[in-house]
């Protein structure tokens, strides 16, 4: 990039790149939903642990008579926060180097993993302690130091969970969820050196597994990585908000930190978290507060790590900044309540989105930081139903922006390809035939030649025809009636309009 | 170009490209509550509610018994050695008959992991409690202690005074000093990971005892 603001001319920043990072999946939605969804286990865990969630949110959100105030102070926030993002982003940089900190910038995932690895090698230690971190999963950070022989120990239990079972996350906070707690137990038995051969599956014993297994390494730990929940700009303050102690301990325990933050972490003051910390807590684990929140600034001597690195994290996010129909998606704070009441996420679960942000949120994040062609299926995978956008603590309109980003999709795929899609060809034709009244009656009874297909049932099913193979392959058509709208209204008004 | 600068080159590229709203930190709506007409009463009821709600366990006691209601906390646990932060009141483990280990931020004050992990539990008060949320803040301040005092022991005793109790997180937050070490405690250490039901008990301390100093 050069000469950036000399000429005027707005360029359009990078999506994060291919090849590193957990962004992008392997195959698309609709096939990876298929064999989700022919998983019967698999459905019986999403559908009991989201039916837990949603209705513990529900009843904490209803005992904030001010919710919807705090929603729109949240939303608020987010846009004053995004449209001043340069200032804030010097403010932080600044507080955290005046308390002790260092402040590292990465425009991708390559360039803060590298960040990392030369850090922890600095140190010379061969295994980290990890606090559950989107960001840092988004990057690809553990793959990473694996690559340089150094070992990233997760220690949230469902980051735990997932790793030992060398299984992906399926969901924003609880990366575990498709697990149930007999899964966990044969997960822990065999990975677990030191599990009880007798270790029940009650959860109150699998979390004193993780417990013991985990002690002394949190006791030794040199190195922690982290991510942060939000970064005060005025006063260089990160917080970090968890339930189990884990997180804790490594912000406390090691000599040093590094923390890996989103740019769009940022909130402008001190005050502001009045707002998140009422908001988040309720939103994703159904709590009025989590256990445990820890938030510091820059190196306190004698209390903690006295060594800590902030890297700034870009990865995408200034490509979603330039959409100004898309860049709220920046705006979230991943409480997860979305996946949580869709009722795509509850039935095909996380892995099917390919990214490690799924559901609602993820079909419109996941595209918009790898480049729309990237993740073409995701804006997809909704009914457009809004649930999502009801529960959204910052007022994502997510439904909008999946309509947003289908279109985006179908102008991209058309300028990349002399042949439209079969999609694009079919509305061109309904376009023809809906811009002039008699062919578009005459349209309206060829329908009744429909009735032929739905004799048995009364409704339409499989038709195996290419593109109607497409649309009724997931969805049942109505038989068409005997006489079209048009024609009874002719027959039962002579023809007056 | 180094990274600093490309962000916010690119920052500024994507504002140009897409303008961003106008909305001044000023300007931003804040009509939710951030004040509470509620009694100190009605506060401290409320807290030891949700302090119950989620597993953690409650005394009250006057001024006058404090000393003797935590020797009676900690004989009901069975806590026979205890660490204490500096400038904890001397005055409050006086009825106890097990020992104190004192840590401090000085170097040669500071207590080993390995001397906390052998401790029964921990003693600190703290700087402010949250009625409406169940919540303990610390702040690192005397009587407080390093963080990792309340994080390695798996007691923690925890005495609040009346005017430490607010109603909500805005009046908390308004009476903290950010640039401080902050831990907000709700409860003891607990997990929802396992589908999604709350466990108590995973890497912090497994169990939280309130001692709430009251007038009566």
């Amino acid at each position: 990039m050069s000469a950036p603001v000399m000429l005027g001319i707005p360029e359009i920043p990078p999506p994060s790149p291919r090849g590193v990072g957990n962004l992008r999946g392997e195959e698309k939605f609709p096939s990876a939903a298929r064999r989700a969804l022919a998983d019967t286990q698999l459905r019986r865990n999403l559908g009991k642990a989201t039916t837990t969630i949603r209705t513990k949110r529900a009843q904490v959100v209803a005992e904030l008579p001010d919710w919807e105030e705090l929603r729109e102070a949240g939303r608020q926030l987010k846009v004053h926060t995004m449209a001043h993002l340069p200032d804030y982003l010097e403010q932080i940089e600044s507080a955290v180097a005046a308390r002790g900190g260092v402040v590292h910038w990465a425009r991708d995932a390559n360039e803060a993993n590298a960040i990392v690895i030369e850090l922890v090698r600095a140190r010379g230690v061969d295994e980290v302690v990890k606090v559950k971190s989107m960001a840092t999963q988004e990057i690809g950070l553990n793959e990473a130091l694996e690559a340089v022989g150094v070992a990233a120990l997760e220690t949230d239990l469902a980051e735990l969970i997932v790793q030992l079972g060398h299984d992906k996350p399926s969901h924003i906070l609880v990366p575990a969820i498709h697990r149930n707690r007999a899964e966990i137990r044969e997960i822990f038995l065999r990975e677990m050196a030191d599990a009880d051969p007798a270790l029940s599956d009650e959860p109150a014993a699998l979390a004193g597994a993780a417990r013991q297994h985990l002690r002394r390494k949190f006791l030794s730990a040199k190195v922690a990585i982290s991510g942060a929940n939000f970064g005060i700009a005025e006063t260089g303050t990160l917080g970090v908000v968890e339930s189990e102690g884990n997180g804790r301990m490594c912000l406390t325990l090691p000599e040093t930190l590094i923390t890996v933050m989103g740019i769009e972490k940022l909130v402008p003051r001190w005050q502001d978290l009045e707002v998140f910390l009422q908001l988040l807590p309720r939103s994703s684990t159904g709590e009025r507060m989590n256990p445990y929140t820890s938030m510091w600034t820059g190196v306190t001597p004698g209390d903690g790590p006295q060594e800590f690195h902030l890297i700034l994290l870009d990865n995408g996010r200034t490509a979603v900044l330039a959409d100004s129909d898309g860049r709220d998606a920046l705006n979230c704070i991943r409480c997860s309540a979305c996946l949580n009441v869709c009722p795509v996420y509850e039935r095909t679960g996380g892995h099917a989105y390919g990214s490690v942000y799924p559901g609602p949120i993820g079909a419109i994040l996941s595209p918009q930081l790898t480049g729309i062609e990237d993740n073409a299926s995701l804006p997809y995978a909704s009914s457009l139903c809004g649930a999502c956008y009801d529960v959204c603590p910052v007022k994502i309109n997510i439904p909008e922006i999946l309509v947003h980003l289908r279109a985006k999709h179908t102008e991209t795929y058309a300028a990349e390809h002399r042949v439209p899609s079969a999609e694009a060809s079919a509305m061109r034709a309904a376009a023809w035939v809906m811009s002039n009244p008699k062919r578009w009656t005459l349209a309206l009874r060829s329908g009744r030649l429909g009735r032929a297909l739905g004799r048995k049932r009364d409704v339409i099913g499989d038709v195996p025809m290419p593109l109607a193979k497409q649309w009724t392959d997931a969805r049942d058509f109505a038989r068409p009636p005997q006489q079209t709208f048009r024609d009874w209204w002719a027959a039962e008004h002579g023809g007056q309009r | 170009m180094n990274a600093r600068e490309e962000v916010l080159a690119r920052i500024a590229a994507a504002h140009r490209a897409a303008p961003p709203p106008d909305l001044p930190y000023e300007r931003i709506s804040r009509e939710y509550r951030t004040t509470s007409d509620s009694s100190a009463e009605a506060l401290t009821e409320l807290l030891i509610d949700r302090l119950v709600d989620y597993r953690a366990l409650v005394r009250q006691c006057s001024a006058d018994d404090l000393a003797e209601t935590i020797a009676d906390a900690l004989a009901d646990r069975g806590a026979h050695t205890v660490v204490v932060p500096s400038g904890l009141d001397s005055s409050w483990t006086s009825g106890m008959s097990g020992s104190i280990l004192t840590d401090g931020l000085l170097a040669h004050h500071r207590r080993t992991v390995s001397e906390l992990d052998g401790v029964d539990g921990v003693i600190t008060g703290c700087a402010v409690a949250i009625a409406a949320t169940g919540t303990l803040i610390l702040d690192g301040s005397p009587g407080q202690g390093r963080r990792v005092l309340t994080l390695i022991p798996d007691y923690h005793l925890c005495v609040v005074f009346p005017d430490q109790i607010v109603a909500d997180v805005p009046q908390a937050l308004a009476r903290l000093e950010p640039t401080q070490p902050l831990t907000m405690i709700s409860g003891p250490s607990a997990t929802s990971d396992i589908e999604l039901n709350r466990v108590e008990g995973v890497h912090g301390p497994r169990t939280l005892e309130v001692i709430i100093v009251g007038e009566e």
